[in-house]
């Protein structure tokens, strides 16, 4: 998708929704510039994965306007929908892997639907579970992997299109530390190998902090701390709290924060 | 669990309408246009189809056996026990051929259906087939609204051709009656709108199986309860349904053939 750098890549505008009486998202506006990790935080019950629906288009709000790449999400037919879903890819909570296909048809699955020649599927598929280093489970069933594999291979789907933003809704939600730091090192070298834009919702701060003062090295293979307490400029921070955006801003921004609810929430 | 006030009721009711409609009318719609889901078609044809044949042989087989029991204790009063075959054949083909098969199939796939998108919705498979760019309706719903709806046509003259048999197998071994005259009697008495009734039934039979189904399926929240909950609507509508619609298509048959 070839919009101007300068364009962000998601923006909402006084975005709100409610559910009956429950009014999940409040005048939420914000946006992620082209090459930023916006992780967002808050409670559980915050409205961040509503958010994070709105902003692919598989929820629609009942008031404001949600741009992706420009478009205007509400003044697109289903099928412009679709195509415009062509560029995102999406990391479901409790990965959302298709149960009836095995760990290859599930990563393949977009590439197929494009009909891509069945030598490059295969070969961009172990390309991108080499990634998240699960290529010898390609023939397995997701029922026999995993939590932390499952998760894995949902990242392996997401980024097998090479899309322009990835939305990650909690991908480490449920998993033990240790797996969970696989998960964000691998989010990590997507981030600072690909460059690609993302939105990412978790409910860990270590997780979130690790995100914003580490970095991949591509040499060692490994995620390291940036060198004398760095912290990666494009990581950036939105925090919701009862469906309102209580806090925008950078990694040094919310560590020196005055709001006390976010003080108690971050500490 | 609280009363619903009939405002909030009406309401509902016909919100729930208009969503199935749309989903109907979108699934047919889909059919029209690219891409289409050939093999995802034939594998639903596979399944619906021929995964529902022993049922449908053995329903149709015994519904006939059991006619011809019972129209014969009947006919026997009026001397007419060499109609039996006439009653099967009209009975079946225009009647309990596709009511039967429709409900057993119902039973059978509606439930599937409800059970297996359901499980695909509350586990957000559905939302990430729509965040890998497919239409869910397109993918899932058309193929099963095609397979059920061809392969309800040929399942119904599976079921009409065991229930002849059945009511013949009766008839001669039984009712020690002719099978030559049964046979003869059964043709005989079917004419051109009898057959065009008994296979324009099932049309209407498989597309509500398969909607219903696919409806119910995709509206279900409230995880594995909630699946459980849908199927069992699902089945219930589905069933009612086939019946009410049965006795519409008869009162037009009627009305076009004069019998």
């Amino acid at each position: 998708m070839s919009e101007p750098v300068s364009q962000p890549i998601v923006e909402f505008r006084h975005v709100s929704i409610h559910f009956d009486e429950n009014k999940v998202l409040n005048d939420v506006s914000f946006t992620v510039a082209h090459g930023e990790t916006r992780i967002l935080l808050g409670p559980a019950g915050g409205g961040k994965s509503v958010l994070m629906k709105i902003a692919n288009g598989l929820m629609m709000p009942d008031e404001g306007e949600v741009f992706i790449f420009g478009q205007e999400l509400s003044k697109l037919t289903e099928n412009e929908m679709f195509a415009m879903r062509a560029h995102v890819g999406m990391v479901f909570q409790e990965s959302a892997l298709f149960d009836s296909l095995s760990v290859e048809d599930n990563v393949a699955y977009r590439l197929q639907e494009e009909h891509c020649p069945v030598q490059e599927t295969h070969d961009r598929v172990v390309e991108a579970l080499r990634f998240v280093e699960l290529e010898k489970a390609i023939d397995k069933f997701p029922s026999e992997l995993s939590g932390g594999m499952r998760r894995r291979v949902s990242i392996a789907r997401a980024i097998v299109s090479k899309p322009d933003l990835i939305l990650y809704d909690s991908p480490t939600g449920g998993l033990d530390p240790i797996t969970s730091n696989t998960i964000i090192e691998l989010v990590v070298k997507q981030r600072d190998v690909s460059k690609t834009t993302s939105l990412l919702i978790t409910h860990r701060l270590q997780d979130a902090f690790t995100l914003a003062t580490h970095r991949f090295n591509q040499e060692t293979g490994h995620m390291e701390p940036i060198p004398d307490g760095g912290i990666d400029p494009s990581t950036q921070f939105l925090v919701l709290n009862e469906g309102h955006v209580v806090f925008d801003g950078s990694t040094e921004e919310l560590v020196r924060t005055d709001d006390p609810w976010l003080r108690s929430f971050i500490s | 669990m609280p009363f619903a006030s009939p405002e909030a009721l009406a309401k509902k009711i016909i919100g729930s309408v208009q969503e199935y409609s749309l989903l109907s009318a979108r699934a047919v719609g889909n059919l029209f246009s690219k891409p289409r889901y050939i093999a995802d078609t034939f594998t639903q044809m596979d399944s619906i189809g021929f995964g529902s044949v022993p049922i449908v042989v053995l329903t149709g087989f015994f519904t006939g056996c059991v006619l011809a029991l019972q129209a014969a204790v009947s006919l026997k009063e009026f001397g007419a026990v060499n109609m039996t075959g006439r009653l099967v054949s009209l009975s079946m083909v225009k009647e309990l051929g596709p009511v039967l098969t429709g409900l057993m199939v119902s039973g059978r796939n509606t439930s599937g259906m409800a059970s297996e998108l359901g499980s695909m919705k509350v586990s957000e498979q559905i939302d990430a087939m729509r965040a890998l760019g497919t239409d869910p309706i397109r993918k899932l719903v058309a193929p099963r609204l095609v397979a059920s709806v061809v392969m309800l046509f040929f399942l119904t003259i599976i079921a009409d051709a065991c229930g002849t048999a059945g009511g013949a197998a009766v008839s001669v071994l039984l009712l020690r009656l002719n099978a030559g005259e049964f046979l003869h009697t059964s043709y005989m008495a079917l004419q051109y709108g009898d057959v065009v009734e008994g296979l324009v039934k099932p049309l209407f039979s498989g597309f509500i199986i398969a909607t219903v189904g696919c409806y119910y399926g995709l509206k279900t929240t409230g995880g594995t309860r909630g699946v459980g909950q849908s199927t069992t609507q699902a089945v219930v509508v589905a069933s009612v349904s086939i019946i009410l619609c049965d006795f519409l298509v008869t009162q037009l048959m009627i009305g076009i053939f004069g019998r």
